[in-house]
């Protein structure tokens, strides 16, 4: 799977304003919102099955990224939003330091294995230090796109 | 030193998702032996890493073969393998 095709183009914040991992989480699942990919209806529903999620067990997994996600019976399509934080936030990182870079992930509840391919193409990226570099240091939407461009067309 | 190994299929509906990874690595964490995870389709990877685990994108029926190198080797593989079997305690 390749990350270009379920990151969603106008959910990249290369500045979250929130400062706290509720608010990121409600930031990123807005910009779906604002990008079509979530209804108004949803998502209220959607950022609380997130930070329920989040509350047990941190999805900060450590070097400076978190991916919080959802597995939701209303969400027909994966959709990726993907946000920083220039002054970093306390996720309750299984490392303890705080998230500059967060990829905020929705999955239909009934699809577990393209959750897994999802999951895998994500940290295939995050687990090499120069992609989660380049990736805080984003300072566009456009430099996002760039990298994950780069990162999908690598040999993996 | 002792090496041990063993296959084991995911039997949870979900696969090796977070919270199983997660719990894998914790197990996997608590004994110096080291470690490595892998089958058919993925290298092996480290065992103690969530995010190494979380690319092996180890769907339901998926046969895990885990490799234990070290003095408490066996001990570890027999955590681990209760561990899956008993589906992630999901």
């Amino acid at each position: 799977m390749k990350l270009m095709d379920i990151v969603v183009k106008d959910a990249i914040i290369p500045e979250l304003q929130s400062t706290n991992r509720d608010g990121a989480i409600a930031e990123l699942v807005d910009s779906l919102v604002a990008a079509n990919c979530v209804t108004e209806d949803q998502r209220d529903d959607f950022v609380k099955a997130i930070i329920r999620r989040e509350n047990k067990g941190s999805t900060g997994f450590g070097h400076g990224v978190a991916v919080p996600h959802v597995k939701h019976i209303d969400i027909t399509t994966m959709h990726i939003a993907v946000g920083n934080s220039p002054d970093g936030i306390d996720f309750k990182s299984l490392d303890g330091d705080h998230v500059y870079s967060i990829i905020l992930l929705l999955s239909p509840e009934d699809q577990p294995e393209n959750h897994l391919d999802a999951m895998e193409a994500i940290f295939s990226s995050l687990s090499q230090d120069t992609f989660r570099r380049f990736l805080r240091q984003a300072k566009s939407p456009e430099d996002v796109l760039t990298l994950l461009c780069e990162t999908d067309n690598a040999v993996r | 030193m002792t090496t041990a190994s063993t296959t084991i299929t995911i039997q949870n509906r979900l696969g090796m998702h977070a919270r199983p990874a997660m719990l894998f690595a914790e197990v996997a964490g608590k004994y110096t032996a080291e470690i490595t995870v892998g089958h058919a389709e993925a290298d092996p990877v480290d065992a103690k890493s969530i995010m190494q685990l979380m690319m092996l994108a180890a769907t339901q029926g998926t046969d895990l073969v885990i490799t234990a190198d070290g003095e408490d080797a066996n001990e570890a593989i027999d955590d681990l393998t209760t561990l899956v079997r008993d589906c992630f305690n999901e």
